[in-house]
């Protein structure tokens, strides 16, 4: 069972990584996943989030309540949402769009610079992408083939090689960081 | 897929080839995935001027022999009603989906709630009787869409689906059959000679057959108090009639429509009972419960109407307490305290809507109703 929190600015396709998350974990992984978002008005150009809950079994309550994993992509993402995530969770930020505080001494924080690797492969739109590759590599809870098989129809088909391009960018960035690490 | 989606789905898996609606937040996704995909599939999409126009030409639809539905949120239910009320009297089979969001009002557009529930049984005036069903996630969006369009051609009843903004906009996997594994009942036609046909005397199983519109069947339908035929009888003898039989005729059947889900109710000394989101939020209450070494049992009304007020009668009997946890200010609990009629305590559990219940709310209820 884990709780994982997507967030950013309305726009970034934040809740499109809650879907793809979801859709890998329940259609290819064979568990269970369920994303609810940040709905209306406030989740049009601000802060916005979409939470998945995963688990073995169905998931029974749908909400998430301290997460496990929260990954920010924008300031004011981080400043609302940080203080939420669990002690000794995982925080994932763009580096080049939040700058954090001095973290709490048990959390593990990876960060990656999504947005600028997405403009160098050509287009800054997959900036999501990227991010979920990363996201992928260091915490291991999806596999890679499962978030690739679930792109199709979540995005644009004339698009689909870049985001594959994208996340395995992610991937990649986010193995070579977890060896670091070790 | 969402719920919204998962509700279009299931009507077009249902045979409904007819969708009107006025778009209203947290149902508008439906009637999105309706306007997509039912011209693919030969049928009609009508985003009318508001929702008193919806529900009546859905009925105009169902008379031209087809299955029709629509879907809404609060102020649009409220509009809907006047055309239920409508369709109740000339036993329309027809489906209403109600993404309930918090009111009274327009209240709370985007956050959920559970206070249409009442509205669903009597929100038109005079008296009938229909079906409401409530789903607690994406899937049975999809099942119980279905469902309750199976329901409403067998009881001739105008058929509601009483969701809300979490499970409406929820994301989940969501499985659909193949076509020929999925259940689908269709409309009782009338076969025999063209002057013969009476629209209104009920068959054997107390339900009249239907005709489709332009098959030269010459008849007569109203709102107002008719006799077999359709022609309005201002009397009271035909009102008993037809009161009588929109009442009974989900009344007498309320054992083969309902459908609940127990668990370990048996030596159970409380009972949680709850429909809709406000189920797995509950349950997770139910389970904390039981680590506390309580014998609770668990029931989720999967119909709400009709009531299934027998088994609350023989669980009163037996138990301490029963706890509703339900997002409102207590509605369908006014239901479980009539049945249960001062024999078991009745708590309510009430959110007054825009989230759910905090589990922990649920669970200090159980522990009290067991001491």
């Amino acid at each position: 069972m884990a709780e994982i929190r997507f967030s950013g600015f309305g726009g970034q396709g934040i809740i499109r990584l809650g879907l793809i998350t979801g859709k890998a974990i329940s259609l290819y992984d064979n568990k269970s996943a369920t994303m609810t978002q940040s709905f209306g008005p406030e989740a049009r150009g601000s802060a916005c989030s979409s939470q998945l809950v995963v688990s073995e079994d169905r998931v029974l309550y749908p909400y998430i309540t301290k997460p496990d994993i929260t990954i920010a992509m924008s300031q004011e993402a981080y400043d609302i949402y940080e203080p939420n995530l669990r002690e000794d969770g995982i925080l994932i930020i763009d580096e080049d769009l939040v700058k954090p505080r001095p973290t709490r001494a048990n959390i593990k924080m990876y960060s990656i610079q999504s947005t600028r690797i997405a403009e160098e492969l050509g287009n800054r739109i997959i900036g999501n992408l990227v991010m979920l590759g990363f996201f992928t590599a260091v915490t291991k809870i999806v596999s890679p083939d499962a978030m690739k098989k679930a792109l199709p129809g979540l995005v644009p088909d004339r698009f689909l090689e870049l985001n594959i391009k994208g996340f395995d960018r992610g991937y990649e960035h986010g193995l070579q960081v977890i060896k670091k690490k070790k | 897929m969402d719920g919204d989606f998962a509700i279009a789905e299931g009507g077009l898996a249902a045979g409904c080839r007819f969708f009107a609606g006025y778009p209203i937040t947290p149902s508008t996704e439906t009637a999105e995935r309706f306007s997509e995909r039912i011209p693919k599939v030969g049928g009609i999409f009508i985003q009318m001027e508001d929702e008193l126009g919806a529900m009546a030409s859905l009925i105009g639809a169902v008379w031209g022999g087809g299955k029709a539905m629509t879907v809404t949120s609060g102020p649009g239910f409220s509009l809907i009603m006047e055309n239920l009320g409508l369709a109740a009297m000339m036993e329309i089979p027809v489906v209403v989906a109600n993404v309930q969001r918090g009111g009274p009002s327009t209240g709370l557009p985007t956050l959920p709630g559970q206070q249409d529930m009442m509205q669903a049984r009597w929100g038109s005036h005079g008296d009938y009787e229909i079906i409401a069903l409530s789903p607690d996630s994406p899937q049975e969006c999809f099942d119980l869409t279905i469902e309750a369009f199976n329901l409403s051609e067998i009881y001739r009843v105008p058929t509601l689906l009483m969701t809300d903004e979490c499970i409406g906009h929820m994301h989940e996997k969501v499985i659909i059959p193949p076509a020929e594994e999925i259940e689908v009942v269709e409309r009782k036609w009338y076969k025999g000679p063209k002057d013969k046909y009476m629209p209104y005397k009920p068959d054997k199983d107390g339900i009249p057959f239907m005709v489709k519109a332009g098959d030269g069947y010459r008849f007569h339908t109203t709102g107002l108090t008719h006799d077999y035929r359709g022609y309005p009888e201002i009397n009271a003898e035909w009102q008993d009639q037809n009161v009588r039989h929109l009442v009974d005729k989900i009344n007498n059947n309320a054992d083969k429509i309902i459908k609940i889900e127990e668990e370990k109710t048996d030596n159970a000394e409380v009972v949680v009972i709850s429909y809709g989101i406000t189920s797995r939020v509950a349950i997770k209450a139910v389970q904390e419960a039981r680590k506390n070494d309580v014998k609770v049992g668990n029931i989720r009304l999967i119909t709400v109407w009709p009531f299934p007020e027998k088994r609350i009668r023989e669980l009163a009997c037996k138990i301490k307490a029963f706890v509703f946890p339900e997002i409102n200010y207590g509605q369908i609990v006014l239901e479980v305290e009539r049945c249960a009629a001062g024999k078991a305590q009745v708590i309510r559990a009430s959110h007054l809507g825009g989230g759910v219940h905090n589990p922990d709310d649920i669970l200090k209820l159980i522990m009290e109703a067991a001491k």
